[in-house]
């Protein structure tokens, strides 16, 4: 009971900060994202024809959004957590019956909820461009949910290894992004020749972005469920990783 | 019951400086107490590790029976903290920081109101309750700290210099409402550099002086230790040469001001007016030259530099480890 009342603390205090700099949170990824179906999915998408027999713009409508996503889970936990261990703020959580699991799971579901939200929104705006189908509703949804978690929690290590400002900033701009790029967003890995497919299939992006293109449009690079039990498994593992980070006091406690 | 017991603590940091030397002290439930000690006398690092803040060496800590180690969560429940830094969310209202803290304790929204409203309205806050904290003055923030460490009512206050850089007036009404929560049965521990405030405050004391602690007693005890006073006389009359009093040391500092030792059991402060009548002087108002608890505290703390730099041969202080 008290622990339930601790993460609805957390969590309220998470969605209330969403929305309270929404023009930072909610708005860019929907003007950036916008942006892309314009130029890539409206522009030059028409005259790059189909791509497994879909046309262009729609082959990149599911990547756009699993992007905003993973971008947006992530940013949010590692810009929240870095701000309140910046301000001292998150003494407030420490010194209190708060649990560690508790106090991870309040701002990895913060994050989790931001990104939907942010995905929620690039689907709205996907939708002024091209038409939308759900072919396996069950998986998208668990694709989702399950990247969101994922990039919820890398945010929240990377909040808590982080010794400055700039530190939250090097994963993302030179990790995720990068990845996310060549994860399969604008192209099929059949496109590449047979050395870059088999080293894109190192890279975790691919099948988050093949599982979400899956349950969108019914096609995939890869083995649906092979992306599913990977994804599972990350989860997990950075579940761990949090934990035994919070245990230890990295960033926390001296 | 001890609301406190702390048991051979050691703090060792990861650069090799030692900050606690495996101290002992217990505070009493109901006590007022207060922990003195010079800057990086280790006051703040016992308070962070009795709060859960920063991790200790070794020893043991209990909060009402309670190792924070084995049973952290219940310990946790008991202890409110107003830290020395200011420590909320800038971009917060008042009301929002409050709500928050109670909901990371448990509380559920329909009681946290209650009592958010209780001690917004007893520290003069309640009309600032929709304010972000970011335009709060200094002693307005100083007091939601001690409105959200009070917030899960807890058993044991704890106030690492509740009252730096607030105005005197702040800073009295503040020792009234604390004292108020004293009186209800909360214990409360003070540290503080106003040394008054500690004086008049507090009903036992601890003295720490590089990681040890070098006094516990009764603030009466202690201030009994004070053999000899000084006391400040304004005259009715102005004197030109300083006046010979048996067994009283004076100092005259001008015309309309003499310093007068008085030691604590020779001598009889009525027979020093007797002398200074017997001369033609007459007293118009007398002060201590310094607070008593202020010229303890720094003879303990230079009994114990001297008994380091003896100890070891080395100069503590002079290396810049206070």
């Amino acid at each position: 009971m008290n622990l339930w009342v601790s993460f609805k603390t957390i969590l309220a205090k998470e969605i209330w900060r969403i929305f309270r700099v929404w023009t930072q949170t909610l708005l860019p990824s929907g003007i950036t994202m916008g942006l892309y179906f314009v130029i890539f999915g409206n522009l030059l998408g028409s005259r790059l024809g189909t791509i497994e027999g879909t046309p262009y713009i729609l082959f990149i409508t599911p990547g756009l959004i699993m992007m905003a996503v993973i971008m947006n889970s992530y940013a949010n936990v590692v810009s929240s957590l870095y701000i309140s261990r910046f301000q001292r703020s998150i003494e407030e959580i420490l010194v209190s019956t708060t649990s560690n699991m508790v106090f991870m799971l309040g701002f990895v579901v913060g994050g989790m909820i931001r990104g939907l939200l942010v995905g929620i929104v690039v689907t709205i705006i996907a939708l002024f461009f091209t038409h939308l189908e759900l072919k396996h509703t069950f998986v998208l949804l668990l694709v989702l949910t399950l990247s969101a978690f994922f990039f919820s929690l890398a945010g929240f290590a990377n909040a808590l290894v982080a010794r400055d400002f700039d530190d939250t900033m090097i994963i993302p701009t030179f990790l995720i992004t990068p990845l996310t790029y060549l994860g399969g967003v604008f192209y099929s890995i059949t496109f590449l020749p047979d050395i870059w497919q088999k080293v894109s299939l190192f890279n975790p992006i691919l099948y988050i972005v093949n599982g979400f293109r899956y349950g969108m449009l019914g096609v995939s690079d890869i083995q649906i469920s092979i992306a599913l039990l990977i994804m599972t498994l990350a989860c997990g593992l950075m579940c761990l990783l949090n934990l035994y980070l919070l245990k230890k006091g990295t960033g926390l406690r001296q | 019951m001890n609301a406190l017991t702390i048991q051979n603590l050691t703090k060792t940091y990861p650069n090799g400086f030692t900050a606690l030397k495996g101290i002992n002290l217990t505070v009493a439930e109901g006590d007022f107490f207060a922990l003195l000690g010079p800057n990086g006398a280790g006051k703040s690092t016992t308070i962070s590790i009795t709060t859960s803040l920063t991790y200790k060496t070794s020893g043991e800590v209990k909060i009402f029976g309670h190792d924070i180690d084995k049973e952290p969560s219940l310990a946790k429940s008991y202890i409110g903290v107003v830290p020395q830094e200011f420590n909320c969310n800038i971009f917060e209202t008042v009301f929002n920081v409050l709500k928050y803290q109670a909901g990371y304790y448990g509380i559920p929204y329909k009681i946290a109101k209650i009592r958010i409203e209780k001690y917004l309205k007893k520290l003069h806050l309640w009309d600032m309750r929709n304010k972000t904290i970011r335009t709060l003055s200094g002693g307005m923030k100083r007091r939601v700290m001690i409105a959200r460490a009070l917030v899960h009512e807890p058993k044991l206050l704890i106030l690492d210099e509740p009252t730096a850089g607030v105005d005197i007036e702040i800073r009295r009404t503040m020792w009234e409402f604390i004292k108020e929560i004293n009186q209800q049965g909360i214990t409360v521990i003070l540290t503080t550099h106003y040394l008054e405030e500690a004086e008049s405050l507090c009903k036992n004391i601890a003295i720490i002086d590089q990681g040890e602690i070098i006094e516990n007693t009764s603030m009466k005890a202690l201030l009994q230790q004070l053999d000899v006073e000084t006391f400040i006389l304004n005259l009715s009359n102005s004197i030109t040469e300083l006046p010979q009093l048996k067994n009283f040391t004076t100092r005259m500092i001008d015309n309309t001001t003499l310093e007068v030792d008085v030691h604590k059991h020779c001598d009889d402060i009525n027979e020093l007016f007797i002398q200074l009548n017997h001369h033609g002087i007459r007293v118009q108002s007398m002060r201590n030259k310094i607070n008593r608890l202020e010229e303890l505290f720094m003879r303990l703390i230079k009994k114990n530099d001297d008994n380091m730099i003896n100890n070891d041969g080395i100069d503590y202080e002079s290396m810049g480890q206070l």
